[in-house]
């Protein structure tokens, strides 16, 4: 066996332990953590299929952007997973069966009889000094730079949308204007006032030192 | 390095010897990275003290040079302590994953032309996916600790990390559009010819942005709201004693010099001459390009460390305003500006 495939097979099946604990572990701060090792053995694998560049991007916006959100999210609510359990051996059957339809679909779909060996030969092994970076970006730009754009757009006007629809402005909030903060002259919050200098005459010691009888004379 | 090993190493196989040699160069980066963070730190009491008028440390050793041993020797025989209720694993494994992703990128960093680990194609993508793991490792400290301010510094910090990682990322663009590639040595060797060729010039705004963001990235004073002792005491680290604490300062001083080292490449020439093109140029030619590489860093540091004596702590909503609506829309406009020059051939940077 060669070296590339031991590393296979341990990237491999790390691949699907991790999965398999996303959704077993209960601790939902762990199943995020899971996720994070599921997709940086994903982006070992596609590197070790010389597709570095999309590894390394997997790891940049999975691992670095969705997955920090999603657990920012788990861990400020307090999920009580008890009540999600109630229903599970009730639900058991339909979930089992769903899953399993899955697994029939996939496998007729992207099985062995579609995408094996005799359909999709092993490709010859890119020959050293191969961009895959620019080979990629040439690809995205010209064939299907419609698509790309298009798509591109589509996350777009998505983005908007979800931003106008969950923005609202409450009116018991207290908001700041940094531009107006930022805008403030010295006129508008400081007053100098002149004052005629007055010489300070103390009377006596003991109407200074004694507490209540505080008229101290300016 | 390998032709310099080869009569020791030369009867072993070709990959063996490859391994030797790479393990060789990853203990010598570690080794350096690791004594630039221990007198990082002195110089950074050093530098402060003379700036707020005091002397610094000046006890231990001539000048208080020997100051950084002793403070490691002082956290490893301190107590680790666990707070009560905490996630254990996750709570010892979050100083050891910001320091792995601190140490990690110097893999790709060229420190002279072809002086480098892993000469890969996509270094630029790399070294910012390391940094966006290193993000989980504050995160999860917070997290793990089970106290509420540690909770509260990793939130602040999951939430400013997140945008000042876009910032940086699109100033990264603007570098990728001038030097068409991302491979670090290759974006050093596209600014060659003169101090004006190097892209601080033409990306300018991206310089600043790319430089202050890394700031933020650091956690460094003025935007350590992440820690904010005033606050929430100590943040995300509150929780951490001994040897547990000082891998998050290891951690945070790597990254520094990690930022610094980044800058340089990107856009400060990395190990070119500053001289080159002009008539100092055979005056210093026989400079090793490493001396300017280390002297950028040096600059860079030194940076980090005024902007710590100088401000005050950014207000955490003053923070996201400015990574979300002012830097970003920033590097954004530039991109769209760096078309224009590219398409227009402008200038010797885009020819």
């Amino acid at each position: 066996m060669s070296f590339e495939k031991i590393l296979f097979y341990i990237l491999a099946s790390i691949t699907v332990i991790t999965a398999l604990r996303v959704i077993t572990v209960k601790n939902p701060v762990h199943a995020a953590l899971f996720l994070v090792l599921t997709f940086f053995s994903t982006a070992m694998i596609w590197i070790l299929l010389e597709a570095e560049f999309l590894g390394i991007v997997l790891i940049l916006v999975y691992v670095g952007a969705v997955m920090v959100l999603f657990l920012f999210v788990v861990m400020m609510i307090d999920v009580n997973m008890a009540p999600m359990r109630e229903g599970f051996i009730r639900n058991l059957p339909v979930g089992v069966f769903v899953a399993l339809v899955m697994i029939i679909e996939l496998a007729l779909v992207v099985g062995p009889s579609v995408f094996g060996l005799q359909s999709y030969p092993a490709p010859a092994p890119a020959p050293a000094g191969t961009n895959n970076t620019l080979a990629l970006g040439q690809v995205l730009y010209t064939d299907f730079v419609y698509a790309f754009e298009i798509a591109a757009f589509i996350l777009l006007v998505a983005i908007v949308a979800a931003i106008a629809l969950s923005q609202r402005r409450r009116s018991d909030a207290k908001y700041q204007d940094a531009a107006a903060q930022a805008k403030v002259r010295r006129e508008d919050r400081l007053r100098i006032v002149s004052m005629p200098a007055v010489k300070a005459v103390v009377e006596s010691a003991e109407a200074v030192q004694s507490p209540e009888g505080g008229e101290k004379k300016a | 390095m390998t032709e310099f090993l080869s009569p020791v190493l030369g009867w072993l196989p070709q990959t063996i010897q490859f391994l030797i040699v790479t393990l060789i160069q990853i203990g010598i980066i570690i080794l350096g990275v690791t004594l630039a963070v221990a007198y990082l730190t002195y110089a950074e009491r050093k530098v402060i003290g003379y700036m707020q008028v005091r002397l610094g440390p000046n006890r231990v050793g001539p000048k208080g040079l020997l100051q950084p041993i002793a403070d490691v020797v002082k956290l490893m025989f301190k107590e680790i302590i666990t707070p009560a209720v905490a996630n254990r694993v996750i709570f010892y494994a979050a100083p050891i994953i910001i320091l792995l992703a601190a140490y990690v990128a110097w893999a790709v960093i060229p420190f002279d032309d072809g002086w480098v680990i892993a000469d890969v194609n996509a270094g630029l993508l790399y070294v910012l996916a390391v940094g966006a793991a290193g993000v989980y490792g504050v995160i999860l400290a917070g997290w793990a600790s089970n106290s509420k301010y540690a909770l509260l510094g990793g939130m602040r910090s999951a939430a400013h990390k997140v945008a000042y990682e876009l910032a940086m990322g699109f100033a990264l663009v603007g570098v990728l559009m001038a030097s068409n590639s991302l491979n670090l040595g290759e974006i050093v060797r596209g600014q060659s010819g003169s101090i004006l060729h190097w892209y601080w010039l033409p990306l300018l705004p991206m310089f600043a942005v790319y430089f202050i963001s890394g700031v933020a990235e650091t956690n460094r004073a003025p935007f350590d709201i992440a820690e904010g002792e005033s606050e929430i005491v100590a943040g995300f680290h509150v929780e951490y004693s001994g040897m547990g604490f000082a891998l998050f300062m290891l951690a945070e001083y790597a990254n520094m010099i990690l930022i610094s080292a980044l800058t340089a490449l990107l856009f400060l020439g990395g190990w070119l001459s500053p001289f080159q093109g002009t008539f100092l140029e055979p005056a210093f030619a026989l400079v090793p390009g490493i001396v300017w590489f280390l002297l950028k860093i040096a600059f860079l540091l030194f940076l980090f460390l005024w902007f710590r004596a100088t401000f005050p702590r950014y207000r955490y909503d003053q923070i996201m305003r400015l990574g979300w609506k002012v830097f970003i829309p920033v590097t954004v406009l530039w991109i769209f500006v760096e078309g224009v020059f590219v398409y227009f051939k402008l200038g010797p940077w885009f020819s």
